[in-house]
């Protein structure tokens, strides 16, 4: 258990009658990319907040560094850099003086303050730009960095980014997944999002909530495996098509069609979605030998963390109904 | 301690950067200046039974009920409305650190509001030599005795100020709120034991016990240079009650 950096056991909480989130139960090891995934209202921030000690699970244990969060909040801060939802941040101050008090509260010591604000401002990309400029006057995308470079400070072995690229376009998303990327292997990273391809491309493993509980969990591949349960096939067909969308029909595989003209070639795309046992060479075979149609081109669609979401949590609301 | 200084630091920062800490001093010692000259005035025209000094702390209730809202009002419950309370928590900060900053940054420049007031009388004997004995305006012990009031009453009023931010989002109901429980701590008690004069006998528990919360017959007590610890036990230990409420409530 030496390499766990967060251990979260049944973790549970309500605000009044409401669940927020319900035994709540995962392990994420040093050095990983986490992303928790879950619809809004899920549960993540409470999980994120519990974590980095802001508020208290009503049972369950909270586990950073090896130290339950509830008997050793002040210890397991020092551990950890946050960031907030919406990033809230003093408008009034400037940058630096904003990340010199930080560096000074996270107890970084006297002598190296500069040279570390210094360090985040540079990792963050704010010292050239926006080092000497009021909060207030900055855009969101900087306001984000702020809050990164913040959670940036003393190098803390775990950084928690809740909801970092929310509200951002995309330009200043790039900015932050690349900055994301860079904390990689050197820190523990869990970062919450609504936004499944920013957990797709920055995390090495997802954690699904849904009502406040864990409904899946795993590498991509390994939730695919779980929660897929067939390909998807993208197929170029040049020529008369009807005869390959008959054979479609008659292997009964569902699919879409997209049919387009180029180089004065008809070529018509299908997507077709086939069981996992379904053999793609026998495929290509049947389709060599029809007439008046060619094939162009076959790959395999790999499974997005869309529809593995979708799975997820249409299974976790199917399991909630039987109950 | 270290996290205290810290904030401490930036709290007064804050405080001094503010436009409305100018705004709020403008107006404290323009009415402060007023009534100091109002006092001065009437003096030249009739013979009073207190020195003017006495008179001027002797209202000093008039601007705690919207100083001390003005200078408090805004500490906890905007950082709650931003979220920035937030923000600090997610430091290795002990909760009464943050309390105890903001509390005593609003306290260090209600202390140096008053402390400008004491220029009024040497403003006074420097400009009108020859109206009011100088003696009478810069009676050293009854200045003492009124700022030494001011001082410790302030801490019981800064706590009110603090704990009532803290118990909203909207900096305007803090100083609402604050003002109210003001207006009680101040006057309730001074009411209190006029209705209950003709009931209680002197001596016994009960009017002893009113008489013990009156915040003007400490006033008086000072004034007269009588340094009694009563008052230090009661503002101090009010004072930290209240503010560990609102450790409490920025906990909960």
């Amino acid at each position: 258990m030496a390499n766990i950096s967060i251990s979260a056991r049944n973790l549970s909480k309500n605000y009044g009658k409401t669940h927020a989130i319900k035994e709540v139960d995962f392990d994420i090891k040093n050095g990983e990319i986490v992303g928790i995934l879950g619809p809004n209202g899920a549960g993540k921030s409470t999980i994120l907040r519990i974590l980095g000690g802001l508020t208290t699970a009503d049972s369950g244990t909270a586990i950073v560094c090896g130290l339950p969060v509830a008997d050793n909040s002040l210890e397991t801060k020092k551990k950890i850099g946050f960031m907030q939802e919406n990033n809230p941040l003093p408008e009034e101050l400037r940058v630096r003086e904003y990340l010199k008090l930080r560096a000074e509260l996270k107890e970084i010591p006297k002598e190296i303050i500069a040279t570390e604000v210094r360090r985040v401002m540079d990792l963050c990309d704010l010292f050239r730009t926006a080092r000497r400029k009021i909060i207030r006057t900055l855009s969101k995308g900087f306001k984000q960095r702020v809050g990164i470079a913040d959670a940036l400070i003393g190098s803390p072995d775990i950084i928690i980014l809740d909801e970092p690229t929310i509200g951002l376009d995309p330009h200043q998303i790039q900015g932050i997944r690349k900055l994301i990327d860079m904390l990689r292997t050197k820190h523990t990273v869990l970062i919450s999002s609504h936004i499944l391809s920013e957990i797709e491309k920055n995390c090495d493993r997802v954690i699904i909530i849904n009502h406040g509980r864990v409904v899946a969990e795993g590498t991509k591949q390994d939730l695919a495996d779980e929660f897929v349960n067939e390909n998807r096939l993208f197929v170029t067909i040049e020529g008369n098509a009807t005869i390959f969308s008959n054979y479609l029909d008659e292997a009964m595989l569902s699919y879409q069609i997209d049919t387009t003209f180029e180089n004065e070639k008809n070529m018509t795309h299908f997507t077709i979605q086939s069981p996992k046992t379904f053999i793609i060479s026998n495929f290509i075979r049947a389709i060599e030998n029809f007439e008046d149609c060619n094939l162009l081109g076959i790959y395999l669609l790999k499974p997005d963390l869309e529809s593995i979401f979708l799975a997820a949590t249409k299974r976790s609301w199917e399991e909630e109904m039987n109950h | 301690m270290r996290h205290f200084f810290i904030l401490l630091r930036h709290e007064v920062r804050l405080l001094f950067i503010a436009p409305s800490t100018y705004i709020a001093a403008l107006l404290f010692l323009l009415l402060m200046g007023f009534i100091y000259w109002a006092i001065i005035r009437n003096m030249t025209l009739m013979p009073q039974d207190s020195s003017a000094i006495n008179q001027f702390f002797s209202l000093f209730w008039l601007p705690v009920f919207f100083s001390v809202p003005l200078l408090t009002m805004r500490s906890i419950a905007s950082e709650k409305n931003q979220s920035t309370l937030e923000t600090l928590f997610s430091a290795p900060v002990p909760k009464f650190a943050i309390v105890l900053s903001k509390y005593a940054a609003a306290y260090i420049l209600y202390c140096i509001l008053w402390l400008l007031t004491l220029y009024f009388p040497y403003i006074t004997a420097s400009a009108l030599p020859e109206t009011i004995s100088n003696a009478s305006l810069t009676n050293s012990s009854a200045i003492m005795g009124s700022i030494l009031f001011i001082a410790i009453s302030g801490w019981l009023f800064i706590a009110v100020g603090i704990f009532t931010s803290s118990l909203t989002r909207s900096q305007l109901v803090a100083g609402m709120l604050c003002f109210t429980f003001l207006f009680i701590l101040c006057v309730g008690a001074q009411q209190l034991e006029y209705a209950t004069y003709a009931y209680f006998e002197s001596g016994t528990f009960i009017y002893e016990t009113i008489q013990y919360l009156n915040v003007f017959r400490h006033y008086q007590d000072f004034s007269l240079g009588i340094i009694d610890t009563r008052p230090f036990v009661f503002y101090g230990s009010m004072s930290l009650i209240l503010l560990s409420f609102t450790v409490y409530m920025i906990e909960s």
